[in-house]
């Protein structure tokens, strides 16, 4: 057979991604048929380059929840973007160019070509879409949470509190991030520490990982639990019930989350987990970001705590966590989420910086950063394995970039 | 001013301090010395002979005392073995017992050995980072003047097509990290099976050779790139200021031509805030150093790092990481001061 030319995978390829094309069709027209009555979110449908990033980053979006499609309870709702399993290997493939048809068949072809071990290249950057679009986007979110908490009261009291928090983060950010990751993401600094013994027959291994999963993790729970206080403690019943939700939800998934030892798992019904591998990765780029986070909030806090309506509710008497958390923070809410969205694309540099190093990913991962590794030992002879997975992130962190450009520029409309 | 810097540079040091002391921690973890002492002795070392070989070796000491040793402020450890020979951190081969220094440390000038390589650190770190200096004086060379022009360029008229089109580049650039730019580049460049052949996809002979359009075209401007688009907007964003100033105005009004003013007028004052941006750059381009390096297989200080931390090379790695905060702690000192001096308007009291 001879392999199909390229206007052919290129035609291949749209056909593959239809289910992402009929999805951003329909939030398109809707979006901008009702772009008045959506606030900031609508306004985005008013610049091309917001909605060209917003484009690009759903697209990517749906790409990696679609990416093994989408089945409820044995009935296929929306069939696999990638057309093969990213980890099955065909001696055959190996290193085959675009288009070439798997042995014995007429139909399947590797649309991108295969890898250095026979594995279909495009499947790998379907399904890697996956990883970073889950992680990046938690990661960013911890930081926020990590950072918005600490920087607030830094911010708002100064003094002693704010120099030592301050130091710590300029310690953090005098460190080159690669030399951060070399130090914290290894498999030996998942060993160093003495074992614990949890409920239910888990342990857990005091490893800085571990720790600083035990650390970071805890800022939601804190967070939420002072915004609902600060909010409603005129209302003993509100208050009550929000900060027990919080505490029963906060709880179930930190145990999961930060100790692996999520109390249902025990019967089979256990969300939240994850590998010390990706608990490792995942409180690092956390913890990279979280200190850049702080200083924004931090400078925020400085500058709007001026305002006249932050004087008004002092002299109306309210706490200073009702201020932080209800008067300044959604005022500086603008600047947050564009930070959020350029994070957003930083964290999965970041990722791919790990992946590329191959740092905290287990060998076989088709996440984009180690398959460009991959990919790069053999790129003067083969190009085709390296290229989709580099360009696939680019688009992506190019989306995002644009994203905030067009939400910082609507946002300043105001 | 006096104050001032006497300050700064306390909290520098202290930063130093804490953070070398964080790495040197990191490090010597102790996992990380049975990997250590299995790779010096044999792989199937019982874990009682592990802690034999690391006691011998002096790693077993209180990890603060081990720092002070490192730093040279505590004097070095010293055993007397069975057989009556001297073994210390300061014990070289062949010395008299009389000859040991006491201290030998960072103060002493004195890294410790790289127990790979088995030469003393600071031969192997200061030819690497006079490698990576090279690069990164190119790269500068490079990224500045060109970063400058995209930005003026673009903020002189803003909205203009000018503006629009150099924009979308500069964010297309930081958008670009330099594993993905480096695979581009050499895919389009130095493929060996396609594209256009015109550069070499390695910098290893740069080293030996010296830096040629050959070999050092790609590294440079893998690096270049990324960190472009970041003053560039800058760059941008401080123009359009500047331009939309009332002194600029009356010169127009006045009838200045718009290359004068732009030049003579608008460029000074909109190049203050670029500076500091593009002296926090060096902590990026330490980050990308590593990656370019291993990327290119130019033998600098990102390469030695990254050799350093896969073979748990422990000394190397420690003194690879202070050189990195050393060079991202001056520079930060360095963009605070030439902030201060280039913005009259900014007094420290």
């Amino acid at each position: 057979m001879t392999p199909l030319n390229w206007g052919q995978i290129f035609a291949q390829l749209l056909i593959q991604f239809v289910p992402v094309w009929v999805t951003l069709l329909v939030i398109f027209a809707a979006s901008i048929t009702f772009k008045r009555r959506l606030g900031l979110y609508g306004k985005l449908f008013d610049s091309k380059v917001g909605m060209i990033g917003f484009g690009i980053v759903a697209f990517w979006l749906f790409t990696a929840i679609f990416s093994e499609g989408v089945a409820i309870a044995g009935i296929n709702l929306v069939p696999a973007i990638a057309t093969f399993d990213p980890l099955v290997q065909i001696a055959e493939l190996k290193n085959k160019v675009p288009g070439t048809f798997i042995p014995d068949s007429e139909e399947l072809a590797y649309l991108l070509g295969g890898d250095n071990l026979g594995r279909d290249v495009f499947s790998r950057m379907v399904i890697g879409a996956k990883g970073v679009m889950s992680i990046a986007p938690a990661a960013t979110t911890i930081a926020f949470m990590v950072g918005i908490t600490l920087g607030l009261p830094a911010g708002y009291f100064g003094g002693r509190f704010d120099t030592s928090l301050s130091f710590v983060a300029n310690l953090v950010l005098a460190f080159p991030v690669i030399l951060l990751f070399y130090l914290l993401v290894t498999p030996e600094i998942r060993e160093a520490g003495t074992e614990i013994p949890l409920w239910l027959n888990n342990t857990w291994t005091t490893s800085i990982p571990n720790i600083l999963a035990a650390i970071l993790f805890a800022f939601p729970i804190v967070f939420f639990i002072i915004l609902w206080n600060s909010k409603f403690f005129t209302q003993p019943a509100t208050r009550l019930l929000l900060i027990s939700l919080t505490l029963l939800l906060g709880f179930w998934a930190y145990s999961g989350l930060a100790f692996n030892a999520d109390p249902l798992s025990a019967f089979g019904l256990g969300v939240f987990g994850m590998s010390p591998n990706l608990l490792n990765v995942f409180v690092s780029v956390v913890f990279v970001n979280s200190p850049t986070v702080f200083r924004i909030v931090r400078g925020l806090t400085l500058d709007i705590q001026t305002r006249d309506y932050v004087a008004a509710a002092q002299t109306r008497g309210e706490g200073p966590w009702y201020i932080m958390l209800w008067e300044i923070l959604p005022n500086a809410r603008g600047p947050l989420i564009v930070d959020f969205c350029l994070r957003i694309g930083y964290t999965t540099i970041l990722l791919g910086t790990l992946g590329f190093f191959g740092l905290g990913v287990s060998p076989e991962s088709p996440d984009w950063g180690s398959t460009i590794n991959d990919g790069r030992k053999l790129l003067s002879i083969y190009p085709h394995p390296a290229l989709p997975p580099a360009l696939a992130l680019m688009s992506l962190v190019l989306g995002l970039n644009l994203l905030a450009d067009g939400l910082r520029e609507e946002s300043l409309k105001d | 001013m006096g104050i001032f810097l006497i300050k700064r540079f306390g909290v520098m040091t202290l930063t130093a301090l804490v953070l070398t002391f964080i790495v040197f921690f990191l490090t010597n973890l102790y996992p990380n010395l049975e990997k250590l002492a299995k790779s010096q002795g044999n792989q199937r070392m019982s874990d009682a002979a592990v802690a034999g070989y690391l006691e011998k070796n002096g790693y077993l000491e209180p990890i603060v005392l081990r720092y002070g040793q490192w730093l040279g402020i505590v004097p070095g450890w010293r055993r007397q073995t069975e057989d009556g020979t001297i073994r210390g951190r300061c014990v070289e081969f062949g010395m008299q017992p009389d000859e040991i220094p006491t201290r030998c440390g960072l103060l002493q000038g004195n890294l410790g050995h790289s127990t790979v390589a088995k030469v003393a650190v600071n031969e192997i770190v200061w030819k690497r980072l006079g490698a990576s200096g090279v690069l990164m004086f190119w790269v500068m060379v490079v990224m500045v003047p060109m970063a400058i022009v995209v930005g003026v360029l673009a903020g002189m008229r803003e909205g203009s097509r000018t503006d629009r089109s150099l924009s979308t580049f500069a964010i297309t650039t930081t958008a670009t990290p330099e594993y993905i730019s480096g695979v581009v580049l050499v895919a389009l460049f130095a493929s060996s099976a396609v594209g256009l052949k015109w550069f070499k996809g390695s910098a290893a002979s740069a080293l030996n050779d010296g830096v040629t359009f050959d070999n050092f075209t790609l590294p440079v401007l893998t690096m270049a790139l990324y960190g472009m688009g970041y003053i560039a907007r800058m760059t941008r964003a401080s123009m359009a200021e500047v331009m939309t100033s009332q002194y600029i105005r009356t010169a127009r009004l006045k009838g200045v031509s718009f290359h004068m003013i732009v030049l003579k007028h608008a460029l000074r004052n909109a190049l203050i805030a670029p500076f500091t941006v593009i002296m926090l750059q060096f902590p990026w381009l330490l980050t990308g150093v590593v990656i370019v390096e291993t990327l290119f297989n130019y033998k600098g200080f990102g390469w030695t790092l990254v050799l350093a931390a896969n073979n748990n090379d422990i000394e190397l790695l420690i003194s690879c990481s202070m050189a990195a905060v050393v060079v991202v702690l001056i520079t930060q000192l360095i963009s605070d001061i030439g902030y201060v001096y280039l913005n009259p308007r900014i007094r420290i009291s």
